[in-house]
Parts: C-alpha cells; structure tokens; sequence
C-alpha cells in the first residue's frame, strides 16, 4: 500500500511538468498582455515595467526561470497586484476557501446520503419524490441565482446574516456561502446516493442477509451503505479538488477574499505567474483528493487491493 | 493567584459596564466603511494607476499640493510656493514641522527621492509621464540620462525646486496626481519591496495603513502625526472592494457599507426610488468615445465620418442604454473645466430627425444605400453596456444604410490591438481625466500619442496644440487655443465622442463632506459621520 502511494506521488511530477509547461505557454497565446490597459502606455514605459518583471527575455529563459523559481517554492511576483507575491495571495486566500469548501462539502456529503438513503428506502413513494424534486431543484438553479436569494432572505429581510464580506472568519460570514455551495453538492450526492443504493438493496448479499433475519436497520446500514457508499467516494475526490480551490461565482457574490476569482481573474488581466500559481494549487489538489479516493476504495470495499 | 484573578476579571467588567453607561458617541471611534469598486494595483504611488487607487493614496499620502472636498487645489506637505516670472521654475515651500508617521521630517530631499523615483526606468512607473513636463524628465525614463540629472534639487530641506522644459500651466494640477506623492526614502532602502506592507508603510498623510487582505478591506487608521490631525473626524476608514454591483448595494442597504462608488446602472430607476437623495449622480469629467481610423478608406473621408457621427442618436443611448447614468457627449473635453469651453459638433444643436437626414444624404451622395450597404466593424471590450451602446448603434444606422457588425474580445486584447494599430474600422475607448486641464483630453488624439488610436494626424491641430503649450503664461489665451484645436479635432471628426461620465455615488445620510465634484475626490480627512 505505501509503495502504491509513493508510486502514485512519484508519476504525479511528471504530470505536474505536463501541466506546468501548458498553461505556461498557453496563457502567452492569449493576446496582449499584463500591461495593456484602457489608457495606453508609451513603448518606452511599456518596456520598463516588462523589464521589472523579466517579462523582456526570450520566452524559453522565462521558462527555465519559472521552472527553476517554482521548484523552490517560489511562485513570482503577482504583474496586476505587485503588492504581494503569488504565494503571499494564496497563503491569505487558500486557507479561506479550504474553509469554505471544506464545509460545504462536509454538509453535502452528510445530508446528501441521508436523503439519497431516505429516497432509496422510500423508492416510488412521496419520500422519494421531494428528495428527488429538491435534488433537481439543486442542481438547476444556479448558484449565482441561490446566492442573491439567501442575500435577500436572511440579509434584507430577517436580518440574520451579513449580506457579504469574510467579517474575519466570523460564522455569520459563512453561513450564506457555504449554504449556496453545498447546495448543488447536496442534489448531486443525494442522487447518486439513490441510485446506488437502490442497486445495492437489490444485490445478492442483501437478500442474503435479509434472508437471515438481519434487522432493516443492520442491512441497510452495515450492508448495502457500503457498497452504495462507493461512487459517492468517487465523486468525492474531483468534488472536494473543485470545492476547496474556491468558486468565483459564490466568492465574488458575498466578497469573500478567497482564492477562486484569482483563476478567472487572472486569466482576463494576464497576470502570467497569478496563473500559473492556480493552475499548479488546483492541478494539486486534484492528483491528491484522486489519490485519496484511490486509497478510500481499498478501504471501503474488500475486494480492492494494491499491491 | 486564581482568586486574583476573579478578581480583576470582575474589576474590569465593572469597569467596562460602568465606562459604557457613561459612553457618549464623542468617544466613540468612528469608523467609516468605505465601498471601493476595485483593489488598488498596488499602495505605491509610483506604481499605481487607477482611481481606485487613488482614492486610498490620498488618504495615506500627502503630495505637494493636495484637493480639498471640492476638488479644488490646496497647499499639502508644501506651505506655499513661486513660480518664476518665465514660468519654468517652481519653488515650494515645505511646511513646518510636516513629519512622516514614523516622527522624521518630511524633507525636500524626500521629494527629490520620489520625483527620481518615479522617473527611474527600475521602478517600472506606470505613470512616469506624469513628470515628463519636469527637465530630463522623459530622458531619464527612457534611460537617456540619470536619474540624478532630473530638474529638481533641495535647495535645503524646506524647499524643494522644479525645473521644467517649458511653461506648463497645468503643472500645479498635475501634482494632485497621486504619481507625484513623496515616499519615505529610508523605509525603502531598509525594506525593499516589502516597505509597502501593513505595519512598514510610512506615510505623510492623514493616515496610515493598519491592514489589507485582497479582496476583502483595507483598514487605514487616524494617523495622530498629521498636521491637520485635529479636524480629522473618521477615526478609522475601511475601503472595501465592491466588485459585485448587486452585493455592493444590498451591503450599503443593510448598513455594512456607508457608501460606495458605482451601482449597477441597469437598476437606475429602482435605485432612485429606493434610496432618494442618498443616491448622488452628476457630471464627472471622463469621455466615452468611438476611435475611428481616419487613415483607411472609406473612413479617411471627412464627411463620411461626420455622418456616421451625426446619425447615433446619443440621447437615446444615454437614456436607455445607460439610464442616465452618462450624458450625451459632443466633445472630446466634457464640460466642467473651469475658463474653458468645450468645442461641441455642429450638428448637436440640429433635432435628431434632421441629423439623419443630413447623414442619409451625405451616404446616398457616396453611394450607401440600404440596399447597397457600407460594411462597418465595431470593436469593444467586454462590458454589458458596452454591448448594449454598440447594438443601439448597429440598429440606429442600419436604415441609413450602414451594416454594423460587432466585434468583442476581453479588456486586454481589446487595448492592445488598438495599441498595435490593428485593422479595425470603429473601436470603443473611454477616457477619465488624470487632472482636472483640457490637455488631458486632448493630448490623446495627437499624432505621436500611444492613445491616438484613430491615427488622426491633422497638422493644424498640431499647430494650434503646440501654439497653446507656447502660450503657457498667459491661461486665458491657452485655453483659447486649446478650444480651437478642440474645434478642429471635433470638425474633422477624429474621433467621435458618444457620451459624458457621471459620478455614481451611493452615500449614507450619516456622511457629512462627501461633496460632489467633477473629479469625483472625496478625501476621507474632510468626512465626518453621525
């Protein structure tokens, strides 16, 4: 098992490389650049503030030179906000939308199962219809229309919660948030939950261990969840890589400082190295969360085994 | 020892109760939530470039001279100053006992590091043309001299002195830019990039930064060194960046926000009903403008030019499109300025009726007809508006026989096609004033301007342009100039104004001193709140 871990860490570097020198050379393709702006800049400014930012060397010496910065965990100057070092952004950022995301997806993953195994065991009842009726709700209605809702609702209306800002990590601050991204999560658990497990309470070992007598609550929770339990797992692994790398939308919307509008953002003001330091946090976070689902597997389910 | 410490724990609830009965909001800090469209760039002056920006900088620093509420000039870290009589050397005083908020003195040789600061092609300025006007001044950016060879110089640490190329009568104008703001030369070269950071910063004005997480606020505090300390009354201002319109208003109507400085203008009309007079929108002097290519056929045809630009119905757009959020514009300078007079178009006193007939005959005259169209390409950057004022154009010349088509592509590679001067027919541009003089305006349509991106290239223009930099001393026969060369780029339509700025402010009832003015300035030390 830890040989297939450090087997798995070790193919991810050239994984790394591949998407490294992509988006390195991709977002150059884009036209214009860093400095191009609404009021133009004379040639001769122009190329200082390229200079400043070595952004005047051939392209290949850039390369090498990003390359040889980031191995030792160097990500760059941010060319839009040069206030502050691309590690310094996400060092105030990635911890906010880890938060965030961590929650969200916490909440989904517990009450998208119990829906999913509510409606499974209620298969064609009303108690499958609602979950099934919310489920698609949740996953229509997009969070850019959720999140001026519960602005409304709970902010103007009942104030109960701050319309946005982070408040320093106060909980009021992050209850509208992490509500608007969890719902989606919730509809998409809970369907692949009910799905699942419907296929489980079908299979032969669940009729095996009703044929022995075992209580509803014992098959269903000790048996069937975990085998239904697994595409949930599955799910997981790109769910959590996407969730906890931040969201523009719900970012932008209740001004939380994370680090999700940093990906858009950047791409629009050509901030190469801001880029390139998501490009890298996210490509991260989702050969990790792959890997730990891998592991989950041979956990959850006896049957797989890496040797 | 625990018990001590029940102790004291009761002693200072107490005490906190007590001082809390006797609490009157005098003591009170007061504390004022600022909405800030965007993040600034960055805190240094020297690299900064945007409004947003300078909202912040002029509360931190304090340049040479500075803006009062009304946007008018007023002495700053500089008591007084002289202009000598051939109008090229300025002599500025340095106010007595001005100190930094670290206690130094605020000295001449401070200017003469920032100015050089500026110019030094290693800062990488954005703004560095601001002090072109200065002696070596572009030499020195563009690394034809040294930075030591720029025309300024402390005659001793109360008086700093400039040297310019020529008069320049906006001189004094162009120092309230925030490029021109001095910057502590010792925390610099102590702390190298990092002297921009919460805790390092040494300021000179009326505040000093206390906190900035991206994205979320910038929290700047009473800086008690001030000279004025004693009439700042905001103890603590946070600018918060206000990205999303739609948040930003729902924040200002829950009270998170004590104003902020845009709204979404597609809700105009709910907007005013809701918040009445605490909704603030008036003439700001920036310019939306159409750059035509004035050197590619048909386009380089004068009256081809003056008829597409008579036949947009700008009353139209500015009301439907923008919802009275702009004004219908006839010229490159917006009115405002004071002792200058816009040149408009001559059309613009004709009905709009009779400007499309006028424009029908000139197109049938060169052959475009409906039937038998002119093709014409409008690019723009992406923006809602900008969509919606390029379709209302596209329908408004379609009967004239004119077949629009609309082109768009993001900010960055919008900006720099026009800048590479590539083929286009029509491109969306905008200009907002840097200080408030017409040059500003129209300095952008010169031949040798990176800005000029209609390539208009008139040489009476240039002429009569130069002729007002000439006449320096003398303002009143400058701006006359200046309004001449104005009427010659509007009636050689080298560019085609659409549509004047306004200010867009939302401010709480609570605010007093948020004046209006055409710079849109309203610096936090002349705020006070309920």
């Amino acid at each position: 098992m830890l040989l297939y871990v450090l087997r798995r860490l070790l193919t991810a570097i050239p994984t790394l490389f591949v998407i490294v020198t992509l988006a390195f050379f991709l977002i150059r393709v884009a036209p214009g650049g860093p400095f191009n702006q609404e009021r133009g800049l004379s040639p001769e400014i122009k190329a200082n503030l390229e200079a400043q930012f070595g952004l005047n060397d051939p392209l290949w010496l850039q390369y090498a030179h990003y390359l040889n910065n980031l191995l030792h965990g160097n990500f760059g100057p941010s060319y839009n906000l040069p206030d502050f070092t691309v590690g310094e952004l996400f060092a105030k950022g990635l911890p906010i939308s880890i938060q965030l995301g961590a929650s969200a997806l916490i909440l989904a993953l517990i009450l998208g199962t119990l829906l999913g195994t509510v409606a499974a065991l209620n298969q064609n009842k009303w108690g499958d219809y609602s979950v099934i009726a919310l489920a698609t709700a949740g996953s229509t209605i997009p969070t850019f229309v959720i999140a001026p809702i519960i602005q409304l609702v709970f902010g103007l209306s009942w104030k109960l919660l701050p319309i946005g800002g982070w408040g320093d990590g106060a909980l009021l601050n992050k209850i509208g948030p992490v509500l608007t991204l969890a719902l989606p999560q919730i509809a998409i658990v809970a369907r692949l939950m009910r799905g699942s497990m419907i296929e489980s309470l079908r299979s032969h070992h669940i009729r095996t261990a009703r044929a022995l007598g075992l209580s509803d609550w014992s098959v269903v929770v000790r048996h069937a969840l975990r085998g239904a339990v697994l595409p949930i797992i599955s799910f997981t692994g790109p769910a959590a890589a996407a969730l906890l790398t931040g969201s523009i939308i719900v970012e932008t919307i209740f001004a939380i400082p994370g680090i999700g509008r940093y990906f858009v953002d950047a791409a629009l003001n050509r901030d190469y190295t801001l880029v390139m330091g998501t490009v890298v946090v996210i490509a991260l976070f989702t050969i990790v969360f792959n890997l730990i689902v891998d592991i989950m597997y041979a956990v959850v389910d006896p049957r797989v085994r890496y040797d | 020892m625990f018990k001590g410490m029940l102790k004291a724990t009761v002693f200072a609830t107490t005490m906190a109760l007590a001082t809390g009965a006797f609490y009157t909001p005098a003591f009170a800090e007061v504390v004022y939530n600022r909405g800030n469209s965007a993040d600034p760039e960055s805190l240094d002056p020297h690299k900064t470039s945007t409004v947003y920006e300078a909202h912040i900088l002029r509360d931190l620093f304090e340049g040479l001279v500075m803006q009062d509420k009304d946007a008018n000039l007023i002495p700053g870290a500089a008591e007084s100053w002289t202009v000598s009589d051939d109008g090229t050397v300025y002599t500025f005083k340095l106010r007595k006992g001005g100190v930094w908020s670290d206690g130094s003195p605020v000295t001449a040789d401070d200017f003469v590091y920032a100015f050089r600061r500026l110019e030094d092609p290693a800062t990488g300025a954005e703004y560095a043309s601001m002090l072109y006007v200065v002696k070596n001044g572009e030499a020195v950016n563009t690394g034809k001299a040294k930075p030591e060879e720029l025309g300024v110089k402390a005659v001793d640490p109360e008086t700093f002195e400039v040297t310019l190329n020529s008069p320049t009568p906006y001189f004094l104008e162009m120092l309230t830019h925030q490029s021109s703001y001095p910057v502590n030369k010792a925390a610099i070269e102590k702390l190298g990039a990092d002297w921009i950071k919460p805790g390092n910063l040494v300021s000179n004005g009326a505040y000093t930064l206390a906190e900035f997480v991206p994205n979320d606020h910038i929290k700047l505090v009473k800086n008690p060194k001030f000279h004025d300390a004693g009439n700042v009354k905001i103890d603590t201002v946070n600018y918060i960046p206000t990205e999303d319109r739609s948040t930003a208003i729902k924040r200002f109507e829950a009270g998170e926000l004590d104003s902020n400085d845009d709204i979404p203008t597609e809700q105009m009309a709910d907007l005013k009903t809701k918040f009445g007079d605490q909704l603030r929108i008036g003439p700001y002097l920036g310019t939306y403008y159409y750059s035509i290519k004035t050197d590619k056929a048909p386009w380089d045809n004068v009256e081809l030019r003056n008829a597409i630009s008579m036949a947009i119905d700008r009353d139209f757009i500015a009301e439907k499109v923008w919802q009275n959020s702009m004004l219908p514009g006839y010229s490159m300078v917006p009115p405002g300025i004071e002792g200058y007079s816009s040149a408009m178009a001559k059309f613009a006193d004709m009905s709009q009726i009779d400007r499309e007939d006028e424009a029908k005959k000139v197109l049938e005259k060169l052959g475009y007809t409906p039937e038998k169209p002119l093709k014409m390409e409008i690019r723009y950057n992406t923006s809602e508006n900008h969509k919606n004022t390029a379709v209302a154009i596209q329908e408004q010349l379609k009967p004239l026989g004119v077949e629009v088509t609309l082109l768009n592509t993001d900010t960055k590679t919008h900006y720099s096609f026009l800048e590479q001067k590539g083929d286009y027919d029509v491109a969306r541009a905008g200009w907002i004033a840097d200080y408030k003089d017409p040059e500003t305006f129209l300095g952008i349509s010169r031949k040798a301007s990176g800005n000029n991106y209609s390539n208009f290239n008139n040489p009476k223009f240039e002429e009569l342009m130069d002729k007002a930099a000439a006449a320096g001393g003398n303002p009143e026969e400058r701006m006359k100039d200046l309004s001449e060369a104005e009427r010659v780029l509007i009636d050689d339509v080298g560019q085609i104004p659409l549509l004047y700025y306004s200010y867009k402010n939302l401010v709480s009832p609570k605010l007093h001193g948020f004046d209006e003015n055409v710079m849109d300035i309203h610096p936090t030390r002349f705020i006070s709140k309920d």
